[in-house]
């Protein structure tokens, strides 16, 4: 299934109820107060938040009159570019070896993520070793090796409550060792308000640094589509402590829309890499973002 | 300055024009709801909630004589705080209890949204006094009756488990054992679902009717965006929940979701949690949720910002968690993170009541400060939890990662242990700090 299929089937509930709401706006007669408002709301819902809403508004009303549009079907046209506009990133290619590091607040689906790449470049016959550095939450590595063992790929791991550093450090040794491909590291969920933890992050990406210093490096950071204006917060918290190259988005497959991505995307140019449909092994797909507002508007 | 006195500017703005005439005009008072109402949607309060909300708040000014009065704008932040925490419910909702044991709950939300920790949270409240039993009801997230049985042995109840069997099998048969062994309150973890996925949500009716629990207990992520509303309803619809419980309150979220889910269930919200410790658990206060809503308790930028405006309440807090030995080496690196962005130790020490005051300048050493925070950044996190585990071989790791020596390590749990019970004894006299 395309990338287009799926994430509108995923993505039909959310239509239905959202999409409805643009769709209402757009069968307007005249772009007027109500049309404006209607579009606000709509915008408010999928969680663009306030200041991006107005901003994006602000856009619409002053680029419709210069192309002289005056029909609700065709300003839909031109609020889709400006919403494209602000998410649609070219995403540098992965050279080999390559380096993930997934992080994010606490149950936003990191263990999974993880476990759905590691399928997913197995699929592309690259070979795989995860690092379990999530070593505080009940029984993480206990989830992340049945995902390894679904995913037919290696695990490091070690006794909870060790160094999430070291465990790391085990991983990149093994890798290198094995010549392997892309090493995969899950972490702790940490809320970003603990500076402390925050440093572990830190460290992690340090040792990665000393041992790797070729590899392909990237930090994504993991947001719940559900998640309303905090996820701004989140992405300006971790991005100051690890300097975040992209997003990704989970939960796709329910009513939220995400879209506070949008807000997040156009402030900090940062490309959503991943979208998450699902708790299945494949419900993970790459970002297109012509089709993701396509499937919302 | 933190969001609520941004919101208080912006509304003493709204009004600085009428500062000699004598009352507002409604459209005035339009003006001042609006900025009202950006902050409610700033805090993900649902666009048609927050919509109601100033409705009626507006309605209410306009039927008062506030427009008349003075000091409109304080009186109108007021009029909205007391509105929100009316709505959210001005009474402690406590956890009903069966006429014959046992008492059974029923856990349930979205997943990630923290089920499985709060089932142990309230395990381990509840265990005080009566014997609980956790159900492992969730057999399909990899490795999550695992994760309860940790949960559990944290907080030392016993868990009831079928391995991946039928979940309405498991809870029915859970209910059996723990009438069978005089358990007194039974709690069913079960796995997290979309309220859309309806397989999922008919397995959920069926557990309801074949166990009719006492509690049908809602738990929602207070991160929760505009979506809330839509989970929430879904959820009450098909189960008719008895009671709410918001996560993750420790982190910096303004928590709309709170308002928004309060108002489409009508159900009470009987708890927060506020960490991943299985004691990390609170009763519900309306009262500052209202003033988080509205930006109050937004403690990092009260911290970073506001060094002689730290709330009496956030100083209070600290010292309860000084007084009652919660406090651990995570809440002391914290304390010195804000400490430096606070601008040193004496002006927050100053905010502690009953500390100001009773500090030497030789107390504070901020080099020793930078020492000290070396050695815990070297710790495991479960040490800095539980600094009685760092034994001999674990100090030695610890010094050589933070370029200090074993006694260094040393004399900072010592004095750690020693700065906890003096803290204890806080009201008498002055203390050392351990740096
Ligand atoms: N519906 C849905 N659930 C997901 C998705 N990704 C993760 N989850 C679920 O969210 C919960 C938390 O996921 P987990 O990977 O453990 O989160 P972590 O705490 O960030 O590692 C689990 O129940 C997952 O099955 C997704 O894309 N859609
Ligand atoms: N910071 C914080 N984390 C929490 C809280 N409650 C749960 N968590 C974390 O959120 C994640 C998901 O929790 P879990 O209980 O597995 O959620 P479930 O999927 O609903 O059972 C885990 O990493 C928990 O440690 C809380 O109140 N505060
Ligand atoms: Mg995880
Ligand atoms: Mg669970």
């Amino acid at each position: 299934m395309s990338f287009f299929n799926k994430l509108k089937e995923g993505l039909k509930k959310t239509r239905e109820n959202m999409g409805r709401k643009f769709f209402e706006a757009f069968k307007a007669k005249e772009l007027d107060g109500n049309f404006y408002d209607e579009l606000e709301m709509a915008m408010i819902s999928s969680d663009m938040g306030v200041t991006a809403t107005e901003q994006v508004l602000e856009e619409l009303k002053s680029t419709l009159p210069k192309k002289k549009i005056t029909k609700p079907a065709e300003a839909k046209e031109e609020l889709k570019r400006i919403l494209l506009e602000s998410i649609d990133y070219i995403i540098p290619e992965y050279t080999m070896p390559l380096v993930l590091m997934i992080s994010g607040v606490n149950g936003v689906g990191k263990t999974t993520a993880v476990g759905k790449l590691a399928h997913l470049f197995v699929t592309q016959g690259k070979s795989v070793v995860i690092a379990a550095a999530d070593t505080f939450r009940a029984a993480a590595s206990e989830q992340l090796e049945i995902w390894a063992k679904r995913a037919g790929v290696r695990i490091i791991s070690s006794m909870s409550g060790s160094d999430p550093a070291a465990v790391v450090f085990d991983t990149l040794a093994s890798a290198k060792a094995h010549n392997t491909d892309v090493v995969l590291i899950d972490t702790a969920g940490r809320l970003h308000n603990k500076v402390n933890l925050m440093q572990e992050l830190k460290k992690i990406n340090k040792v990665v640094e000393r041992e790797m210093p070729d590899a392909d490096k990237r930090n994504l950071i993991v947001l719940d589509a559900t998640t309303g204006q905090n996820a701004v917060t989140q992405v300006d918290v971790f991005n100051d402590a690890i300097d975040i190259d992209g997003i990704i988005l989970t939960k796709l497959d329910g009513t939220a829309k995400g879209g506070v991505i949008m807000a997040i995307s156009a402030d900090y140019g940062l490309p959503v890499y991943y979208v998450g449909i699902g708790e299945q092994i494949d419900d993970l797909l790459p970002f297109n973002a012509e089709e993701f507002i396509n499937a919302i508007i | 300055m933190s969001l609520f006195e941004n919101l208080s500017q912006k509304i003493n703005h709204v009004f600085s024009k009428l500062r000699n005439k004598s009352g507002l005009t409604e459209l005035e008072l339009k003006e001042a709801m609006r900025e009202v109402r950006l902050a409610l949607l700033e805090a993900d309060v649902n666009y048609i909630v927050a919509k109601d909300f100033i409705k009626n708040v507006t309605d209410k000014a306009i039927g008062t004589d506030i427009l008349k009065g003075l000091d409109s704008s304080q009186q109108i932040i007021k009029l909205v705080n007391e509105e929100l925490i009316e709505l959210m419910g001005s009474k402690l909702s406590k956890l009903a209890i069966a006429d014959r044991p046992p008492t059974i709950y029923m856990v349930c939300g979205l997943q990630g949204s923290g089920k499985t920790t709060m089932c142990g949270k309230l395990a381990k409240l509840l265990s005080k006094d009566k014997k609980v039993l956790l159900v492992a009801c969730d057999i399909y997230r990899p490795a999550a009756i695992k994760q309860l049985q940790v949960v559990g042995e944290k907080a030392k109840v016993e868990v009831f488990e079928m391995g991946q069997s039928n979940p309405v099998k498991i809870a029915s048969e859970a209910v059996h054992y723990a009438k069978d062994n005089s358990f007194d309150i039974v709690i069913v973890d079960t796995a997290g679902r979309l309220h859309i996925d309806e397989t999922l949500m008919e397995e959920l009716k069926a557990l309801k009717k074949n166990i009719i629990p006492d509690e049908i207990l809602l738990v929602v992520d207070s991160m929760l965006g505009q979506d809330s509303v839509n989970v929430a309803q879904k959820f009450n619809e098909d189960l008719n929940v008895t009671g709410i419980i918001l996560t993750k309150l420790d982190g910096d979220t303004r928590g709309g979701a709170a308002l928004s889910i309060k108002e489409v269930t009508g159900k009470p919200i009987k708890y927060i949690g506020v960490g991943e410790r299985m004691e990390d658990i609170e009763p519900f206060h309306p009262d500052r949720m209202a003033s988080r809503i509205l930006g109050m308790g937004d403690v990092l930028t009260l911290i970073e910002k506001a060094q002689d405006a730290i709330s009496e309440e956030e100083a209070r807090k600290l010292a309860k968690k000084l007084k009652t030995q919660s406090f651990d080496l995570e809440d002391y690196l914290d304390q010195l993170e804000s400490i430096k962005k606070m601008g040193g130790m004496r002006s927050m020490l100053n905010m502690i009541p009953g500390v100001s005051g009773k500090i030497k300048e030789e107390d504070l050493d901020e080099k020793a400060m930078e020492k000290t925070k070396a050695i815990i950044l070297s710790m495991t996190p479960a040490e800095r939890r539980d600094p009685d585990i760092i034994k001999s071989s674990r100090r030695k790791r610890i010094a050589k990662g933070s370029g200090t020596t074993v006694q260094d390590v040393n004399k900072l749990l010592n004095q750690f242990e020693q700065m906890k019970t003096l803290m204890k004894r806080m009201k008498s006299g002055r203390f050392k700090l351990p740096f």
